[in-house]
C-alpha cells in the first residue's frame, strides 16, 4: 500500500479488493472506446434507458395508489389524478413515457437500419434488441388494460380473441390467458402482475445483456466501418475511438436535457396529444355490454393492426391475419442474414437500398395511419399493398442488396 | 493527406492541454443546476406519499351532539379512525380528581398530548365533559370504562373510578391520567376540540382565533 | 432522408381531423374565467347533480375559482355532504336504468371523453319530439334518454325535418331547429349559460389543469438553464476530440 493515500483512495481499494468496481468503471466507461463520429441517431440508446428508468420510477409510485380490480381500477386512476398530491404529474409522466418509449425505440431501431448495426459481429446484439422490442410490446399491452377504460377493455378483448383464432389450441389458450370466459377482473389482476413485475424484470435482464453484448464487440458508427481495425500500436486504443466517459457521458447529458424538454412540452401542455397518447374513449369506464363504435389500438401498434385487418379471413379463420402480423415482427430477427451488401452504412450503399428503405418507412408510417382509421374498401387495398411493400423490404433484400452499386468504404471514419 | 500525427495518433487529446480550472467550474456548475432540477423532480414524488385529499377528508373534524349524554354516561365517536370518548362527569366523579394526585404518574400532564387549554386538572375545556382519545398510550388497545369506585369494580377499595386497559392492565383516572407503575407511560391523548354550542362539539379542530 | 421523415410525421395530424356526423360548434370557454366557472358550478349542482353523480369531484376543489368553503357549503351543497366529500347522488345505477332506460353516467370526466364542443352542441340542440319517452330528442345524441333539464332556461325548440341529398347522392334527413316557445333566458343568455356549464365540466374533468400548465412553464425554464450549462460543458470537453 503506497504512502500518502487518502481515506477515499483507501476506501476505494477496500471495495476493489472485494468487487470489481474500478475495473468495471474502466472497462465500460472510462476506457471503453466508442467511435468519435456518433451523430443524432446515436442518442436514442441512452434515451431508451432514461425512459425505462422514468417508467419504473413513476410506475412504482402509481402502484402505491392504483387498485387492480375491475371495480376500483378506473376510480383509483382518477383518485391519483385528483386526490393524491402531484398524482396527476406521476400519471402523465407514465402515460407520456409509454408513448415516448416507442418513439425512442423506433428511432433507435431505425438507426440500425441506416448504418447496418445489425451486421456481423452484432447479429446477437440485434436479436437481443428484437426480444426487447417484443417485451416492450407485451409490457405496453398489459399496461394498457390497467386504467380499465373502454379502450383498455375492448382492446384487450380483441387482442386476446386473436389468440383464440390459433388453430386447435386457440380457444382454450384464450381462456387460459384471460383466466375467465371474457376479459374481466381475473384478467386485470394478472395483467397487473405481468406489467408491474414479470415483464419489467425480463426487460431489465434483456437490457443488461444488450449492453454487455454491445460492449463485447464495440459500437458501430455512421460510416459502418470497424474502428477496432485501426488501433494505436502503442496503446491498443482504436485510432477513431474516444473513451465513452467523459465524452459521451457529457454529450448524452445534453441529449437527455433536450429530450426532457420535448417530453415536458407534451406532458405539461398536451398530455392527451389529440387523443393519441391518452385516448378520449378511455375516459369512459369499461362496459362489457357496450362496444365503442371504433376500436383502435394505441398508435405504436397500429402498423401491425393494419396488417392484421388487411389479410382477409381464410377458411373461416382470422388466423392468417394473426400469422402475418406475427411474421411482421419475427422477420426482424432475420435481418442480419437477409442483408448481403458488402458495406454496412447507407452512406456507401447504392440507390436501390436507399429507395427500398424510403419505401419501407413510408409503408410503415402509412400503415400506422391506416390502423387508426376505420376500414374502407380503399383503405383495405392500400393496407394490402403496403403490407406487401413491408415484407418485400425484407424478403427481397438478399437480392437487391447484392446487385446494388456500392461506393468504397473509407479506412478511417469521416464524419 | 493531412498530418501524420492526426492520421496515426489517438482521436482525443492528452490531459496536458486542457484548461482544468474551466472544466472544474463547468462540472461544478452543471452539477449544481442538475442537482436543483433533480431535487425539483424528487419533491413531487416524495410529497405524493403524504395523506391524499381523500385521507384528509376522511380525517376531517367530526361534529357531535352531546346534549343527550346523561350525567355519568359516555359516548364514543370515531375521528381519524380512532375512538374518541365524551364522558359527562358527575360532581362526585369530578371530586375524585383532586384526591389521587400522588398515585398518578403525571398529574400535571407535563409529558402527555393535549391542547394547551386542556392542560388543567380536569383535562378539558368544560369541567363536566371529558373528551379523550380512547387509545392506551402503551400499545394501542382501547381501555374499558370502570366508573364504579371502590371494591365493587374489583380494582381495590381505593379505586376512584376511571378506565382499565384489558391488554396489559394499565389504569387511568376519570381525567384519563395514567396511574403510577403502569405499563402505559403517559396520560391518554386529548384531541383538539371546541364547543360549537352548549350541545355541539367539533372534534378535530381548536376554535380559530380563540 | 431525415427531412422526408419529418415531413411524413407532420402529415400525421391530418388524420386527427376525422369527419363526424353532426357538425359540432366550437365552445368558446375560457378556463381562466373564475366567474364563469362559478356560474357553471351553480348550474351543475342545481340541474345536473340530481341524476348525474360526479363521484371523483370533491366539493372543496371549487375553492380553485374563488369560493370559500363556507360559500360552497351554503350555496352549492344541498345533500348534507361535507365540503371535503365527493359529489355523489342518491340514485343508484339500477334505479337509473329503470327510470331512464340507461343509468345517467357519472360526469366527472365527461369533458375528457366527449370533448367540450360535443357537450356545448348537445346542450343547445334539444328539441321537442312527441314520439320519444321523455318528449325530447337531441341532434347530437338521437333518442337520448335524458330530458332537456334546462328547458325552462332555453325554452322549447322544434325541429323541421327536411329530406336532402348529400354529396354522395344519398338521401339524408336534415333537421333545422327553431325556438317554438321562449324560455327565461334569451338565446344569447342561454348560450352563455351553456358556455359556463361546459367550462365547469371541463374544469371538473381535470381540476389540476391550471397547475399543470404553470409547472410546465417553470420546468421548461429550468431545463433551459440546465441546457446552457450542459451544452457549454459538452463543448469544452469535446475540444479534445479531433
Amino acid at each position: 500500500m503506497a504512502n500518502g493515500t487518502t481515506t477515499s483512495e483507501k476506501l476505494l481499494q477496500w471495495v476493489d479488493d472485494r468487487l470489481p468496481l474500478t475495473a468495471t468503471w474502466k472497462a465500460h466507461l472510462s476506457e471503453y472506446y466508442a467511435p468519435k463520429n456518433f451523430n443524432f441517431w446515436y442518442y436514442f440508446g441512452s434515451l431508451a434507458i432514461l425512459v425505462l428508468v422514468i417508467q419504473i420510477l413513476t410506475g412504482i409510485f402509481l402502484t402505491m395508489n392504483y387498485k387492480p380490480s375491475a371495480e376500483n381500477a378506473f376510480a383509483s386512476v382518477e383518485y391519483i389524478m385528483r386526490d393524491v398530491d402531484w398524482g396527476w404529474l406521476i400519471r402523465y409522466m407514465h402515460s407520456t413515457g409509454a408513448s415516448f418509449f416507442f418513439i425512442v425505440v423506433y428511432l433507435h431501431m431505425f438507426r440500425a437500419l441506416l448504418y447496418g448495426s445489425y451486421r456481423k459481429p452484432r447479429e446477437l446484439l440485434w436479436i437481443i434488441g428484437c426480444f426487447i422490442y417484443l417485451a416492450l410490446m407485451a409490457e405496453a399491452f398489459f399496461g394498457y388494460l390497467l386504467p380499465w377504460g373502454q379502450m383498455s377493455f375492448w382492446g384487450a378483448q380483441v387482442i386476446v380473441n386473436l389468440f383464440a383464432s390459433i388453430p386447435v389450441i386457440g380457444p382454450d389458450l384464450a381462456i387460459w390467458i384471460r383466466g375467465d370466459f371474457v376479459v374481466g377482473d381475473a384478467t386485470l389482476n394478472r395483467f397487473f402482475a405481468f406489467h408491474v413485475i414479470a415483464v419489467p424484470l425480463v426487460l431489465l435482464g434483456l437490457v443488461f445483456v444488450h449492453i454487455i453484448a454491445l460492449h463485447e464487440v464495440g459500437s458501430n458508427n455512421p460510416d459502418g466501418i470497424e474502428i477496432k481495425k485501426k488501433k494505436d500500436p502503442k496503446t491498443g486504443i482504436p485510432l477513431d475511438g474516444i473513451p465513452f466517459h467523459p465524452y459521451y457521458t457529457v454529450k448524452d447529458i445534453v441529449g437527455t436535457v433536450v429530450f426532457l424538454a420535448i417530453f415536458s412540452c407534451v406532458l405539461f401542455f398536451a398530455p392527451e396529444l389529440g387523443g393519441y397518447f391518452l385516448e378520449s374513449n378511455n375516459f369512459i369506464p369499461a362496459d362489457p355490454l357496450k362496444t365503442p363504435s371504433h376500436i383502435a389500438p394505441v398508435w405504436y401498434f397500429t402498423p401491425f393492426y393494419a396488417m392484421l385487418r388487411a389479410v382477409p379471413s381464410m377458411f373461416g379463420s382470422q388466423f392468417p391475419g394473426v400469422a402475418v402480423m406475427g411474421a411482421a415482427v419475427v422477420i426482424l430477427f432475420f435481418l442480419p442474414w437477409l442483408d448481403r451488401s458488402p458495406v454496412k452504412s447507407i452512406r456507401y450503399r447504392g440507390s436501390i437500398y436507399k429507395t427500398a428503405l424510403a419505401l419501407f418507412v413510408i409503408a410503415f408510417v402509412i400503415l400506422g395511419w391506416l390502423g387508426i382509421e376505420a376500414p374502407t374498401p380503399l383503405y383495405t387495398w392500400m393496407a394490402r399493398v403496403l403490407t406487401v411493400v413491408y415484407f418485400a423490404f425484407f424478403l427481397l433484400m438478399p437480392w437487391y442488396t447484392k446487385i446494388d452499386k456500392v461506393s468504397p468504404e473509407p479506412q478511417r471514419v469521416t464524419h | 493527406m493531412g498530418d501524420e500525427a492526426v492520421l496515426n495518433g489517438p482521436s482525443f487529446t492528452s490531459e496536458a492541454k486542457v484548461d482544468k480550472g474551466k472544466r472544474n467550474f463547468l462540472i461544478a456548475a452543471t452539477s449544481v443546476v442538475g442537482g436543483v432540477v433533480g431535487a425539483s423532480v424528487a419533491v413531487p414524488f416524495i410529497v405524493s406519499m403524504q395523506p391524499s385529499a381523500r385521507a384528509r377528508a376522511a380525517g376531517a373534524p367530526v361534529e357531535v351532539d352531546i346534549g343527550k349524554i346523561e350525567p355519568g354516561a359516555m359516548l364514543t365517536v370515531e375521528w381519524r379512525g380512532k375512538p374518541v370518548w365524551i364522558l359527562n362527569r358527575t360532581k362526585p366523579m369530578l371530586e375524585t380528581l383532586s384526591g389521587d394526585q400522588n398515585r398518578l404518574a403525571d398529574p400535571n400532564s407535563e409529558s402527555s398530548v393535549q391542547p394547551a387549554n386542556c392542560r388543567n386538572e380536569t383535562r378539558s375545556l368544560k369541567p363536566e365533559y371529558l373528551v379523550a382519545v380512547g387509545i392506551c398510550t402503551h400499545l394501542g388497545c382501547s381501555p374499558s370504562p370502570m366508573f364504579t369506585p371502590g371494591d365493587a369494580s374489583g380494582l381495590g377499595a381505593n379505586w376512584p373510578g376511571g378506565f382499565l386497559c384489558p391488554c396489559h392492565g394499565s389504569r387511568f383516572d376519570l381525567a384519563a391520567r395514567v396511574f403510577a407503575g403502569q405499563p402505559a407511560p403517559t396520560n391518554l391523548e386529548i384531541p383538539p376540540y371546541y364547543f360549537m354550542s352548549e350541545t355541539r362539539v367539533l372534534i378535530g379542530e381548536e376554535k380559530k382565533g380563540a | 432522408m431525415n427531412r422526408l421523415l419529418i415531413a411524413l410525421f407532420l402529415l400525421l395530424p391530418a388524420a386527427v381531423f376525422a369527419s363526424t356526423d353532426v357538425h359540432l360548434d366550437d365552445a368558446p370557454i375560457n378556463p381562466r374565467d373564475a366567474v364563469s366557472l362559478q356560474r357553471g358550478a351553480r348550474l351543475f349542482v342545481n340541474y345536473c347533480l340530481n341524476c348525474h353523480s360526479a363521484e371523483f369531484m370533491r366539493y372543496n376543489r371549487l375553492e380553485a375559482f374563488g369560493l370559500t368553503p363556507d360559500e360552497i357549503r351554503e350555496n352549492l351543497i344541498f345533500t348534507g355532504a361535507k365540503v371535503g366529500d365527493t359529489m355523489k347522488v342518491a340514485m343508484t345505477r339500477t334505479e337509473g336504468r329503470a327510470w331512464f332506460g340507461a343509468p345517467p353516467p357519472d360526469l366527472s370526466v365527461i369533458a375528457r371523453s366527449r370533448g367540450k364542443d360535443w357537450l356545448y352542441t348537445y346542450l343547445r340542440t334539444f328539441y321537442r319530439d312527441e314520439t320519444t319517452f321523455t318528449g325530447w330528442n337531441n341532434l347530437v345524441f338521437p333518442n337520448v334518454g335524458m330530458p332537456h333539464v334546462l328547458w325552462q332556461l332555453q325554452g322549447e325548440q322544434a325541429a323541421k325535418i327536411e329530406e336532402k341529398t348529400d354529396a354522395h347522392g344519398k338521401k339524408v334527413e336534415h333537421r333545422e331547429l327553431s325556438l317554438a316557445a321562449k324560455g327565461e333566458m334569451t338565446p344569447l343568455e342561454y348560450d352563455q349559460a351553456v358556455v359556463d356549464l361546459v367550462n365547469y365540466l371541463v374544469f371538473m374533468g381535470e381540476p389540476n389543469r391550471a397547475k399543470r400548465i404553470q409547472v410546465g412553464i417553470i420546468t421548461l425554464f429550468m431545463l433551459g438553464v440546465l441546457f446552457i450549462f450542459a451544452y457549454w460543458l459538452k463543448k469544452e470537453f469535446w475540444k479534445d476530440v479531433r
